[in-house]
């Protein structure tokens, strides 16, 4: 079980560069966009190609991010320049891309268990500075008896995330970011101050698909394949990863938001992996099992707040009924609201 | 300063919905002219004021702002130079940013938008000097989100966030029309205020004749796409409610209908 968490915690914060992703294409652009399904595994393809081909990881994942960003930027076009509405723009890049993935790697699937990813590369650096001997006595106090292969990846990758959350929320703050946010937010507003919203959403919804590109190259390093199929349903992991995030931990200022995200990618991950442990539920469930969290996370504040509201409601009026008893009684001041 | 030449909009041509929403604009702004339009519904105000800002686009007709031919200008690049306040105080801020970050984007409208951060130290301390000339108790709020303002902040803020940049021309498209009476009033003497602290060339639709009368220097009657009339200075100063729709009567032979009109 202990494993099989950190399991769902290790790719969980690289799920979160996904998620962060479609945050800022759903929640800072507001623009739905369903390029992520593609641009995940163009990341993914892109990086595993250039990897079996001998190019250094490095240069590899850089070169996915890359692919992703063009990617984006396709699909902002398509919206911005070709007027075509934002759902049918990212199917389209969708549809797409999949061809495109296909003709990238040249087959359906290309594994890399043998090859050098980051993560191998990683691996190799911090067991000769054994560190994970520094990190396991920390699962034995939560009385693990089994340990995880390494720390590498969960440490590496929290830090990789953490920047990237950062640079995110240091980018929204700046001229350019806050022209980003007010073009999700108020596109003819921002126009009467100057903006070019066009370039902004194509620059945005490419940035956003840089993030989901890198994401499922990192995602390829880890599981050790790239697959044309490992992106259906993207969309729908990094949506709940948001608004699972939002709900959980809020979304008040942007820093909170992205981290709220962050966190959401990681429950995401950890939902799944208790949803497995079911015994009538298997692999082939993953798509139902994030539809009804997605479901159940939208649906559930909006249940919670009104019954919250109701019983606000309830208590007032216990309390005017109370009062009003108390007034007839003592044949006090007279109220209109009497019945 | 800015220049109207034989300026016309048509809609829907070749369709039984054909309106001429503009015919033939002359207008000529000097630097500092303050010019109120008035006019009943469906007058072409409007379709005026979008045209200049860029946008519609004119069917003829050319559009000069400080000698520079505009005409074909995308409406952003002219932005850099036109300020606007709409009618729906929603429209001219960004509701789920603070009342900073919307200074800060409005304060780069004449600015190349950079990597650098939209609110510094420097800044805050100049956009909370901004927010007390408004008298409104904003600057003590500058971390909220604008959403949360009243009509009359939302639209004193649009009004600043449109002004402070000094830009050439100024458009007012009844911009107080969606408040109170008491706000509207407020929003008014601010404009006034704004406009000749930054000696800004305005335009301002209005369908409340007395405010027509009593701000700016000019004031042209507008019906059906065409200017009808266009007074300056002090013919202007003369100018009365009474007379305005007798003129109006006049030049058209019909009686003002305006079911927005305010006379009084
Ligand atoms: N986009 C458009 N398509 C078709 N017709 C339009 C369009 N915009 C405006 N019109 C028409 O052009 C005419 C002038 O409209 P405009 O909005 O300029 O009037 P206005 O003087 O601002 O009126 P109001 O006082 O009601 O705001 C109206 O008859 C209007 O119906
Ligand atoms: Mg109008």
């Amino acid at each position: 079980m202990m494993i099989s968490l950190f399991g769902s915690f290790e790719s969980g914060i690289i799920y979160a560069l996904m998620a962060l992703g479609v945050y800022l294409s759903f929640r800072v652009l507001d623009f739905p966009d369903l390029t992520v399904d593609g641009s995940f595994v163009t990341g993914a393809a892109v990086a595993a190609l250039m990897i079996i081909n001998g190019y250094s990881p490095l240069t590899a994942t850089l070169a996915a991010v890359i692919a992703g960003f063009l990617a984006g930027c396709i699909t902002g076009v398509l919206h911005t320049k070709g007027k075509i509405n934002p759902l049918l723009s990212g199917i389209l890049m969708m549809i797409a891309l999949y061809s495109i993935n296909l003709r990238i790697m040249g087959r359906p699937n290309i594994p890399l268990l043998n090859e050098e990813t980051i993560f191998s590369k990683l691996t190799a650096f911090w067991q000769n500075l054994g560190l994970d001997s520094v990190f396991n006595p920390i699962l034995g106090i939560f009385g693990a008896t089994q340990l995880p292969r390494t720390w590498a990846v969960l440490i590496v990758m929290i830090f990789v995330t953490f920047t990237i959350k950062f640079l995110t929320d240091y980018f929204l703050k700046t001229e350019t970011g806050l022209a980003i946010r007010a073009t999700g937010d108020n596109k003819r507003m921002i126009r009467s101050f100057s903006a070019n919203t066009d370039w902004l959403i194509i620059l945005g919804i490419g940035i956003s698909n840089a993030m989901v590109a890198l994401s499922g190259s990192l995602i390829a390093q880890h599981g050790g394949f790239a697959d044309v199929g490992m992106g259906i349903g993207m969309i729908i992991i990094g949506l709940a990863s948001v608004i699972i995030g939002e709900a959980l931990f809020g979304a008040k200022t942007i820093a909170r938001a992205t981290l709220a995200v962050i966190g959401g990618a990681i429950i995401y991950r950890i939902a799944v992996t208790f949803a497995l442990r079911v015994d009538f539920l298997e692999a082939g469930d993953m798509k139902v099992i994030t539809a009804v969290i997605v479901i159940a996370a939208l649906v559930a504040p909006k249940i919670l707040e009104s019954r919250r509201d109701k019983k606000r409601r309830l208590r007032k009026r216990e309390e005017l009924t109370k009062r009003l008893a108390f007034e007839n009684e003592s044949g006090g001041v007279k109220s209109s609201a009497a019945p | 300063m800015l220049h109207l030449k034989n300026v016309s909009i048509t809609f829907n041509e070749g369709t039984p919905d054909e309106k001429k929403a503009l015919q033939n604009i002359n207008v000529e702004l000097k630097k500092g002219d303050f010019l109120t339009v008035i006019g009943s519904n469906g007058a072409g105000k409007s379709t005026m004021m979008n045209s200049i800002s860029g946008s519609l686009i004119t069917d003829v007709g050319d559009i000069e702002i400080n000698g520079k031919n505009v005409t074909h200008m995308p409406e952003y690049k002219r932005a850099a130079f036109i300020g606007r306040v709409f009618q729906d105080p929603m429209a001219g801020t960004a509701p789920s940013m603070t009342i900073e970050e919307n200074l800060a984007m409005a304060f780069s409208r004449n600015k190349k938008r950079t990597l650098k951060l939209g609110v510094n130290k420097k800044r805050r301390q100049l956009f909370k000097e901004y927010l007390e000339t408004l008298n409104l108790g904003l600057e003590n709020r500058i971390n909220a989100k604008v959403g949360l303002l009243s009509g009359g902040e939302r639209q004193a803020l649009s009004l600043l966030m449109a002004t402070f940049t000094e830009p050439e021309i100024l458009l007012l498209d009844e911009h107080t029309a969606a408040l109170d009476p008491a706000r509207a009033e407020l929003i008014t003497n601010l404009t006034d205020e704004i406009v000749s602290k930054f000696n800004l060339t305005t335009l301002m639709v209005t369908h409340n004749m007395q405010q027509a009368l009593d701000l700016g220097n000019r004031l042209v009657m507008m019906d059906s796409g065409q200017i009808i009339l266009d007074v300056e200075g002090e013919e202007k100063q003369k100018l009365t409610i009474e007379k305005l729709l007798q003129e109006f009567q006049r030049l058209r032979g019909k009686k003002m209908e305006s079911d927005r009109a305010v006379l009084a």
